[in-house]
């Protein structure tokens, strides 16, 4: 049942020549690259090949240590004491040299994390640099974004990223930290930390006083050091809501502070008098996007039942003209999956599915013979008790169901333990304007889908999370209101 | 010579805009500091807590969507209806150990305390609402939106003003809330159950046990229906389990140390803003 695409594309792979990469990453600590005090390393490989790309020091107790104990005294001695219109200066310095070195960025988030060229170019990179652009003019204007209030940094603050993203997460905390105030131990995802230790080169380059951001690589077990240090004043956390459960156990009664940003399982709601062709583009967009890795994916969709039939034959017809392969290549749709780990939970998920009933239908696309790939899979057939359309499955797996009424459609999206985003596709305004106000969610796109922007706020409702980041809001979980 | 025989006043529960005894049958007996006065005090269960939530979940959605203005009205008819009951609330406070002056300062300050939070409940949305410049071609907007239902541990050494200072943000927010009342002086906690009553709040939106802190904070804040919860104390061990059984489903956590209540700075917007969640919403521009 392979179907022959109608056309065929070149290969269009962009260059590595410009990229900088060293064989050996260390600890980025006090301003300066150290080697982890037990001196261990671990490989870091591209998912579209699994070849070893680089090694990086793996941080353990003694240089969290180390990493805090330099925060903690840049930020007493040199940060909290600088003028807020130099600090500012700092971070846009760290926008400008990333928007210069963007096309490096790019190709190595790609080779690092299995993502598109076309979306570590075109969303990941410029975003980020974005990030630091707009956050670094707020740190002399605090007092503008709480009327009544005055403002003052929290202090030493712990910040754990997740894969999916990593530059990218890595400027959405960094930027509203630094703007504020505060000074920064991050920890990136195990499987993507060289855009961060790129990162660390630019913050050495833009001559950021030492110690200010410390980054420091290693998996949970490094994580857990960062989250129970004692001189740490608050957590900022993406990922999975179990680890932000594990987070919000271990700072009880600690007087530390957080912000979680968590899973998600997002209703997408089509309705009849949307416009169908642009809706599935919305669809392909809300859940193939980055492989399907992104907490606020649209991975539930709903349409409405009049339409059904219609939009299932087109989505899989649109699913088929979807180009997987090389991450690298211009003309890529859709990567390779992060990790091995990801791609057995994909897989584990996808059996659950077909044993709970679910219709499964996958594109006839070839998967490369190395790597980790996974074909754009969507289910119907499948119900609200299902575990695929209840729990999140981060990749490309789409559960369809039906409904009928807009009383039906907004139950069924708020059954959930999630409330990450949502999405609804409708030309009549006052419909969205009910829909959107009705979805127990912190983002909703209408008549379009996984959009960001610095200014504009970014959270969670119930288990998705506690705080927002990026506009005021995600200033606010970097500051005590006196 | 006769004398006439105090009638003695029955303080029950009010959950669900009614008021029913627990139905765990317990009570508690309340003395005054000469120890002659008593009154029975009902003691709530994780059952009456449970009751109590299911009113308030009931009741959310409907409270939350009232427009500000009608939510600020009754806000403010809560006020009007306690100016009018002050001799009652005098009487239950100076029982409780407040000088005549400490008691009418309570009651004022309780009363002004509702009328500031009632003309915060039609502004605040527009004070901390925003529109977020977005560089791609989309209306984008943020506002803040009702968490839900909060569960509240209430001050102990207030009758009224603490009582007052949690709930009246809170449900100013559009919230439903389900609070224990102080445990060493409830009586003015359950009378101002009595003004609720009588003040067009819609029955489950405000609800408010008696009970024995230790044994019912385990159940606030480990219920999964909560979505956040409000605890007022300097008791560590109250607040690590609070922080540690809010993680079961990501509750909002709220803590307020003893403090003196009647200080115009434990008043603010962003005590409103505590129980609220952030939405933003993107709706393209084209044509």
């Amino acid at each position: 049942m392979t179907k022959k695409q109608i056309w065929d594309y070149s290969p269009a792979p962009e260059s590595t020549d410009h990229i900088q990469l060293k064989d050996q990453y260390d600890l980025f600590i006090n301003g300066e690259f150290i080697p982890a005090v037990d001196g261990k390393y671990f490989d870091t490989i591209n998912p579209s090949n699994e070849k070893k790309i680089a090694e990086v020091a793996e941080a353990g107790k003694a240089d969290i240590e180390k990493a805090v104990a330099s925060a903690k005294k840049a930020y007493e001695k040199t940060w909290s004491k600088m003028h807020p219109k130099e600090r500012g200066k700092y971070i846009y310095r760290i926008a400008r040299l990333l928007q210069e070195r963007a096309r490096e960025f790019s190709v190595i988030e790609t080779m690092d994390g299995g993502k598109p060229i076309r979306e570590s170019r075109d969303v990941d990179v410029p975003l980020a640099a974005a990030h630091f652009f707009y956050h670094a003019g707020w740190a002399d204007k605090l007092e503008y974004a709480f009327p009544g209030r005055a403002t003052e940094p929290l202090g030493v603050v712990g910040q754990i990223i997740p894969w999916n993203f990593p530059l990218l997460m890595a400027a959405w905390k960094l930027a509203p930290a630094l703007a504020t105030g505060n000074t920064v131990v991050l920890k990136p995802a195990e499987t993507t930390p060289l855009t961060a230790m790129k990162l660390a080169e630019i913050i050495q380059e833009a001559d950021l006083p030492p110690g200010v951001v410390n980054i420091v690589n290693g998996a949970g077990e490094t994580g857990k050091f960062l989250v129970n240090h004692g001189d740490i004043n608050k957590i900022a956390f993406t990922g999975s809501t179990d680890v932000g459960k594990y987070i919000m156990k271990s700072v009880a009664g600690s007087g530390k502070k957080y912000t979680l940003e968590l899973g998600g399982k997002a209703a997408n709601i089509i309705f009849e008098d949307a416009p169908i062709d642009q809706a599935v583009e919305g669809i392909i967009n809300a859940i193939f996007f980055n492989q399907g890795h992104v907490c606020c994916a649209g991975s539930r969709l709903y349409v409405q039942e009049g339409v059904a039939d219609e939009v299932i034959a087109k989505l899989q017809k649109r699913m088929e003209s979807l180009i997987v392969g090389d991450p690298l290549d211009k003309n890529t749709d859709i990567g390779a999956i992060n990790s091995k780990m990801q791609l057995d939970k994909i897989k584990m998920y996808v059996k659950l599915g077909k044993d709970e009933g679910g219709k499964i239908h996958q594109t006839a696309c070839s998967l490369p013979k190395k790597g980790y790939w996974f074909a754009p899979t969507i289910f119907t057939d499948v119900s609200q008790s299902n575990r695929i359309v209840q729990e999140e499955i981060f990749g490309p797996v789409l559960a369809i169901q039906t409904f009928r009424t807009v009383d039906e459609v907004i139950t069924k999206a708020n059954n959930s333990p999630y409330g990450l985003s949502g999405g609804v596709w409708t030309d009549k305004g006052s419909k969205i304007f009910k829909v959107t106000q009705d979805i127990r969610a912190g983002v909703i796109w209408a008549n379009t889908f996984n959009k960001f922007d610095p200014s504009s706020p970014f959270g969670g409702y119930k288990e998705s999370g506690v705080g927002s980041e990026g506009g005021i809001e995600g200033l606010s979980g970097y500051v005590n209101l006196v | 010579m006769s004398q006439r025989i105090d009638i003695q006043k029955t303080y029950k529960l009010f959950i669900g805009g009614k008021f029913p005894r627990t139905e765990s049958g317990r009570y508690i007996k309340w003395t005054d500091k000469k120890g002659t006065t008593v009154v029975n005090i009902c003691r709530g269960s994780r059952k009456d807590f449970r009751n109590a939530m299911v009113s308030a979940r009931s009741a959310s959605n409907g409270w939350s969507s009232r427009t500000a203005y009608n939510r600020a009205q009754i806000l403010y008819r809560v006020g009007e209806m306690l100016e009018g009951r002050r001799e009652q609330f005098m009487a239950e406070l100076t029982l409780q150990g407040l000088t005549n002056k400490q008691a009418e300062n309570e009651i004022n300050q309780s009363i002004d305390r509702l009328i500031y939070y009632a003309g915060w409940a039609d502004k605040f949305q527009q004070v901390f609402s925003r529109v977020n410049p977005v560089s791609l071609p989309y209306f984008n907007f943020t506002l803040p939106e009702a968490t839900g239902v909060v569960a509240a541990i209430a001050p102990d050494d207030t009758s009224l003003l603490g009582l007052v200072s949690i709930i009246a943000p809170v449900i100013a927010g559009g919230n439903s809330i389900v609070i224990l009342a102080s445990e060493s002086r409830p009586l003015s906690s359950i009378s101002f159950a009595e003004v609720l009553h009588t003040s067009d709040v819609p029955g489950g939106v405000i609800n408010i046990l008696t009970g024995y802190r230790s044994e019912l904070i385990e159940h606030f804040s480990s219920h999964m229906d909560v979505n956040a919860i409000i605890y007022c104390g300097n008791n560590p061990d109250d607040q690590k389990l609070v922080e540690t059984n809010a993680a079961l489903n990501v509750k909002h956590v709220i803590q307020f140390p003893l403090q003196d209540w009647s200080n115009d700075k434990h008043q603010s917007p962003y005590h409103i803003l505590k129980c609220q969640e952030t939405k933003t919403t993107w709706h393209p521009i084209g044509v």
